[in-house]
């Protein structure tokens, strides 16, 4: 078998492509669609860096193949509107940036999801996001400062 | 490559029937680890079991917890009334990788992947889960202290898929778990301990210290005489019998053994007044 057809939608347009059966979910929108805010970091589900959300839920799209999204919700960073990214402006916590596409996928999860933070705190919701450039504070304070921001809005 | 995606489990129990070779596939969170550079795993044929939904969800019968077997760990860390009936499953569950393994990894994938420092078994094997194994032949169960006859060998034939984990509902007045990792999250256990105790009595399970999780039988039994143990090197003659630790990259025999020894006995020193 050379490619499989899989039907699925991208950031909510619906996608029916043709791929090879190897093809992993984190190449599909970076090569196939010109989505590349995924990035790629250890290619063995440490990182983070590589985070989108399926069906709703926050995974490493290193590790998933294409072929297994048939039906389901795919959502990359480019899904969510730049003012997502204020408090990390604000509160510095992009630095390189490698990491900040997945950080971001992580923290809107929790900010979307405020009742997680009855059972986690933040820094374990984010344990899956490596920062090279160690900013874990500016990370963690940013997404603090997001929830408070919401709490009040 | 080529990948099979059936969309009921009489379909893929169909194709592997006829092809034993074919490697089930669900959330990926090992299969794929390093995937483009590990050319001979493209040469196999995956049976995804993405849509099989069937094997979806984890149900809560008057006897047993039974999940899927494409249950999570994320949908037990999500269960509430898990976390009151089976802690030790939500405390693994919370250090298996992070959340984005969570959500993806599941607790059969984690027992036939067969891994030495597999984080989901300990619990489910101090649990008494059993592994519930269907074919197009029919159903059998394989209580998981005996699934493992050594490294990655185990009681699974490859017409067979885990349909579910069965989880009797008893009551523990001991139960406890730890892991012993570089970090809490993300990495790979140097040490890893399950205990509960039951009115079928002690289970003790460990992880990393052996070719398989395994249950320390000799310990076990020391625990049910109330051999008393008076310091924190007291448990290594049962040890000596249960584990075979090896040196590694992540950590030494040495060190596993008497890290194991101290977990058991700072674990158990207020719950037994044999353990002084």
């Amino acid at each position: 078998m050379d490619s499989v057809s899989v039907s699925f939608t991208l950031n909510g347009e619906p996608q029916g492509l043709t791929v090879p059966p190897a093809e992993r979910l984190l190449g599909t929108p970076r090569y196939r669609v010109g989505l590349t805010g995924t990035k790629e970091g250890c290619g063995e589900g440490e990182c983070g860096a590589c985070t989108v959300h399926l069906d709703g839920l926050p995974v490493n799209s290193c590790l998933v193949l294409t072929a297994q999204v048939r039906g389901q919700s795919v959502e990359t960073v480019e899904s969510r509107k730049p003012d997502t990214l204020e408090p990390f402006l604000a509160g510095g916590a992009t630095q390189c940036g490698a990491c900040t596409p997945g950080v971001v996928m992580a923290a809107s999860w929790i900010l979307e999801h405020p009742e997680l933070l009855r059972t986690h705190n933040t820094r374990e919701l984010m344990a899956g996001n490596l920062c090279r450039c160690t900013g874990y504070d500016g990370i963690v304070d940013s997404v603090t400062a997001a929830l408070t921001r919401n709490r009040r809005a | 490559m080529s990948v099979l995606s059936p969309g009921t489990l009489g379909e893929a129990l169909g194709i592997l029937a006829k092809d034993h070779a074919a490697t089930p596939l669900s959330g990926g969170t090992d299969l794929l680890v390093h995937w483009p550079v590990r050319l001979e795993a493209h040469e196999r044929t995956y049976l995804d079991l993405s849509g099989v939904n069937e094997l979806k969800a984890h149900t809560w019968t008057k006897r047993d917890l039974v999940l899927g077997g494409r249950t999570t760990y994320w949908d037990i860390v999500g269960d509430s009334q898990a976390a009151r009936e089976f802690p030790l499953l939500v405390a693994a569950a919370r250090v298996v990788g992070a959340i984005q393994i969570q959500t993806r990894g599941t607790w059969a994938g984690n027992i036939v992947n067969a891994s030495p420092a597999a984080d989901g078994v300990p619990a489910l094997m101090a649990y008494g889960a059993v592994v519930v194994l269907e074919s197009t032949a029919g159903r059998e169960e394989v209580p998981l202290d005996r699934f493992y006859q050594g490294y990655k060998k185990m009681s699974r034939r490859p017409d067979q898929l885990i349909v579910a984990i069965r989880i009797p509902r008893r009551s523990y007045d001991v139960q406890v778990f730890q892991k012993v990792g570089s970090r809490r999250a993300q990495a790979i256990t140097k040490v890893g301990l399950a205990i509960t105790r039951s009115d079928l009595g002690w289970r003790v399970v460990a992880n990393s210290v052996a070719p398989t999780v395994c249950r320390c039988h000799a310990v076990e039994h020391m625990l049910e005489s109330k051999v008393p143990v008076s310091s924190p090197d007291g448990f290594f003659q049962g040890l000596e019998r249960d584990i075979s630790p090896i040196d590694d990259i992540r950590s030494t025999a040495e060190y596993r053994k008497i890290v194991l020894s101290r977990l058991i006995y700072f674990e158990l020193r207020g719950a037994c007044d044999w353990i002084t």
